[in-house]
C-alpha cells in the first residue's frame, strides 16, 4: 500500500468507521444515562431545577479561589490544554472545512501562526500534566491503565497534526494519513472512555444544580 | 537505410553541431540541466562532456492503455527548443503515434530495433497493462502483456510515461473494470509467478524483465523537461538516476508543490481563497480550500513549470489535482480540500444517529424491563425468616 492509497484509505472507509463507532457510542451511552429515570420526587418544590442547573454548569466551569490555591497546578494546566484543543481542533482553517463538510457551516478560523503556537503549548502542557500525574504519589496510586491510553490518544493527534503541519520526519501524504488515523483511533476510543466527560460533565453539573434547585437552596 | 544507420551512429555533438546549435546554448542547456538534477556546477562540463560523446541510444515507446497525453505533452511543449533536439538525437525506433510506418512495417521497425540493440535500448512504457482479459487492448494483435513482457527483456532500463504507467492511473481507478495495472506492479506480479497461464510470453523471457531498472515518471502527462532531464542523466552516466521510494528521480520528483508553491505563504498566514472567484482568488492567495492537493504531491511543476516555463496549473488559478501521485483519480473530489473525508459524512452520521437512538430506545427499554421484573420478583424478608437461619 502506497502513502496515497493510505491517506485515500483513512479519508474514506476508515473514517467511516470512526465516525460510526463515535457516534454511535456517544448516543447510546447518553442515552443510556437519561433513560435510567428517575424516582419522583414528591417534596413540594421550594425553586427552579432549571435556574439551579444552569447555574452550576455556569458556575463549576470556573474555579472557585480555595481550590485554585490549592491544585493550582491542575487547575491552570487543565485550563491551558483545554483551551489549547478548543482552538486547535475548531479554528485551523482546514479543521473547519471539515465541521462544514459535516454540519453545512463554518466559522472564521483563527491566524494559522496562533493556531500554531496553541498547539506547542498545548502539547508541553500535557506532557507537564503526565509528569505531575507521575510524580505526584495520590495521583499516581489513583490512575488506571485507560487514564494513561486517553492522555496519549489526545496528544498523538496534536503532535502529529504539529508534525503535518510543519512536514516533519516523513513525506506529507504519510504524516497527513497518520495524524487523520491519529484521530480516528481517539473517536473509536472516546464513547468507551473517560473522554465521554466532554459530553456528560454539562450533565453531571446540571444535575447536581438542578437537586438544590428544587430544594431552593443555593447551587 | 544505410544513411539512418550513419545517423544513428552519429554523437550528439556531430548531430548538434549539424543543425546549427552553438556549444554556448550546448552548454546553457547543460547546465540548466545540472541544475534541474541538483547537481554541483563542476558537473556540467562533465555532462557537456558525455552529451557530446553520447551516441543515439534506440528508443522503444509503448502506448497502451493511455490517452497519448503523454506524446501531446512532449512534442507540444518541445516546438523549437533545445530539449527538441536532445529528443531529436535519440533514435525513436517504435511510437505508434509518432512513427510512420503502420501495420505490420512498424511492428517490424519494433523488431528490428530490438534485435539490433538487445540489452542495449530503453524502453518507454505508457499507459497501464490490463490483464482481466488480454483482449481489452491488443497492438498489432499482441496483448499489451505480452508486447511488454517481450520488449522489456531486452530493455537496458524501463521508462514508465505518465501515472498510468507508473501507478494504473484513471484506468487503475475504483473499479478498475480492465483489471489493469503499473508497469512496476506487473513485474511484481512476474516475480510472484502471478502471471503464469496469462501471458503467452516465453516464461525465461518474462523472468529476464523482474530484474530491469524502472524508472517512474508520473504526472497526467509529466513534465517534458522531466523526461528530457531522465534521459539526458541516462545518456550522461550511463546509469539511471537517483530514484525514491515509489521509483521517481528525486531531481524532479524530491519535493512536494506544496514547498516549492509560490502561494505557500499564503498558506502559513491562513488566507485562503474560498471560491474561484472572491477577493482572494483575486489576490492570489493559497488554494487548499478549492481542494489544491499540493501538500501531498511531489513534482517539480512549481519549480521547471510548464509551456516553456510560463506557468504551472496553481499560477493559473487551478488547485493541484495531485496528477503525479498513486490513485490520485480515487482521492475523492478534485475541489474539496485535504481535509475532507472522500466518503459522505452528512450521510453517514444521520443514518448512524438514527441506529444509534433507535438502540439507546431499545436498550433503556430492556433495562426498564428488568428493573421493573426484579421489584417483582422482590421477596420481603421479615424478622422471622431471619430468625429461622
Amino acid at each position: 500500500m502506497s502513502e496515497i492509497e493510505f491517506l485515500n484509505w483513512v479519508r474514506g472507509p476508515a473514517f467511516e468507521i470512526a465516525t460510526v463507532i463515535f457516534i454511535a457510542g456517544v448516543i447510546i451511552r447518553i442515552l443510556e444515562i437519561f433513560l435510567l429515570g428517575r424516582k419522583t420526587n414528591l417534596a413540594k418544590p421550594k425553586g427552579s431545577e432549571m435556574s439551579g442547573g444552569l447555574h452550576t454548569i455556569a458556575s463549576r466551569s470556573l474555579p472557585d479561589k480555595y481550590s485554585l490555591k490549592r491544585s493550582s497546578f491542575k487547575i491552570i494546566s487543565g485550563y491551558i490544554f483545554h483551551l489549547g484543543l478548543l482552538v486547535t481542533i475548531f479554528f485551523f482553517a482546514p479543521h473547519i472545512l471539515l465541521f462544514k463538510e459535516i454540519f453545512g457551516f463554518g466559522w472564521p478560523s483563527l491566524p494559522t501562526p496562533i493556531v500554531d503556537a496553541f498547539a506547542v503549548v498545548t502539547i508541553i502542557t500535557l506532557i507537564a500534566v503526565l509528569i505531575h500525574r507521575l510524580r505526584d504519589s495520590v495521583l499516581k496510586f489513583l490512575s488506571s491503565a485507560e487514564d494513561y491510553l486517553i492522555w496519549f490518544l489526545t496528544i498523538l493527534p496534536i503532535i502529529t497534526g504539529y508534525m503535518a503541519f510543519h512536514r516533519i520526519g516523513m513525506t506529507a501524504p504519510a504524516l497527513l494519513a497518520i495524524h487523520i488515523l491519529s484521530v480516528e483511533l481517539l473517536l473509536i476510543v472516546f464513547p468507551f472512555t473517560k473522554l465521554m466527560h466532554a459530553f456528560t460533565l454539562i450533565i453531571a453539573r446540571w444535575y447536581n444544580g438542578a437537586i438544590s434547585g428544587y430544594r431552593g437552596v443555593q447551587s | 537505410m544505410t544513411n539512418n544507420k550513419n545517423l544513428q551512429n552519429r554523437t550528439l555533438g556531430e548531430a548538434m553541431q549539424s543543425q546549427g546549435i552553438s556549444r554556448r546554448s550546448f552548454l546553457k542547456f547543460c547546465a540548466a540541466t545540472a541544475s534541474m538534477m541538483a547537481l554541483p556546477p563542476s558537473m556540467i562540463p562533465a555532462i557537456a562532456e558525455a552529451l557530446e560523446k553520447a551516441r543515439k541510444p534506440s528508443v522503444i515507446w509503448l502506448s497502451f492503455q493511455e490517452c497519448t497525453g503523454c506524446t501531446e505533452s512532449l512534442t507540444r511543449s518541445h516546438t523549437a527548443t533545445l530539449e527538441n533536439l536532445i529528443f531529436d538525437s535519440i533514435s525513436l525506433d517504435y511510437h505508434h503515434t509518432l512513427q510512420a510506418a503502420s501495420g505490420e512495417a512498424a511492428e517490424e521497425a519494433r523488431e528490428e530495433a530490438m534485435k539490433e540493440n538487445w540489452g542495449k535500448y530503453l524502453l518507454v512504457v505508457d499507459g497501464s497493462i490490463p490483464i482481466k482479459d488480454l483482449g481489452y487492448s491488443t497492438v498489432a494483435g499482441i496483448s499489451n502483456l505480452d508486447m511488454f513482457l517481450e520488449t522489456a527483456a531486452g530493455a537496458a532500463a524501463i521508462i514508465s510515461m505518465g501515472t498510468c504507467a507508473a501507478f494504473g492511473g484513471i484506468p487503475h481507478a475504483h473499479p478498475n473494470p480492465t483489471g489493469s495495472y503499473s508497469v512496476y506492479d506487473i513485474i511484481k506480479m512476474v516475480k510472484n509467478a502471478e502471471l503464469d497461464g496469462i501471458s503467452s510470453t516465453d516464461s525465461n523471457i518474462a523472468n529476464s524483465v523482474i530484474d530491469k531498472p524502472v524508472i517512474t515518471v508520473p504526472g497526467c502527462p509529466p513534465i517534458p523537461v522531466v523526461i528530457t532531464g531522465v534521459l539526458t542523466h541516462y545518456l550522461t552516466f550511463g546509469s539511471i538516476p537517483d530514484l525514491d521510494h515509489l521509483g521517481r528521480p528525486k531531481a524532479f520528483y524530491g519535493q512536494s508543490i506544496h514547498d516549492r508553491c509560490y502561494r505557500r505563504p499564503f498558506y502559513d498566514k491562513g488566507l485562503f481563497a474560498e471560491t474561484f472567484d472572491d477577493e482572494g482568488a483575486k489576490k492570489g492567495w493559497c488554494l487548499y480550500k478549492l481542494g489544491c492537493k499540493g501538500p501531498t504531491t511531489y513534482n517539480a511543476c512549481a519549480t521547471t513549470k510548464w509551456n516553456n516555463g510560463t506557468s504551472f496549473p496553481i499560477e493559473s488559478g487551478a488547485p493541484c489535482l495531485g496528477c503525479s501521485e498513486p490513485d490520485f483519480w480515487d482521492g475523492g473530489s478534485f475541489y474539496k480540500a485535504l481535509s475532507i473525508p472522500t466518503i459522505d459524512i452528512p450521510s453517514t452520521a444521520v443514518y448512524t444517529a438514527a441506529g444509534a437512538a433507535a438502540a439507546g430506545v431499545a436498550l433503556g427499554a430492556l433495562n426498564k424491563n428488568k428493573k421493573s421484573n426484579a421489584i417483582k420478583e422482590h421477596i420481603k424478608t421479615t424478622i422471622d425468616d431471619l430468625e429461622k437461619e
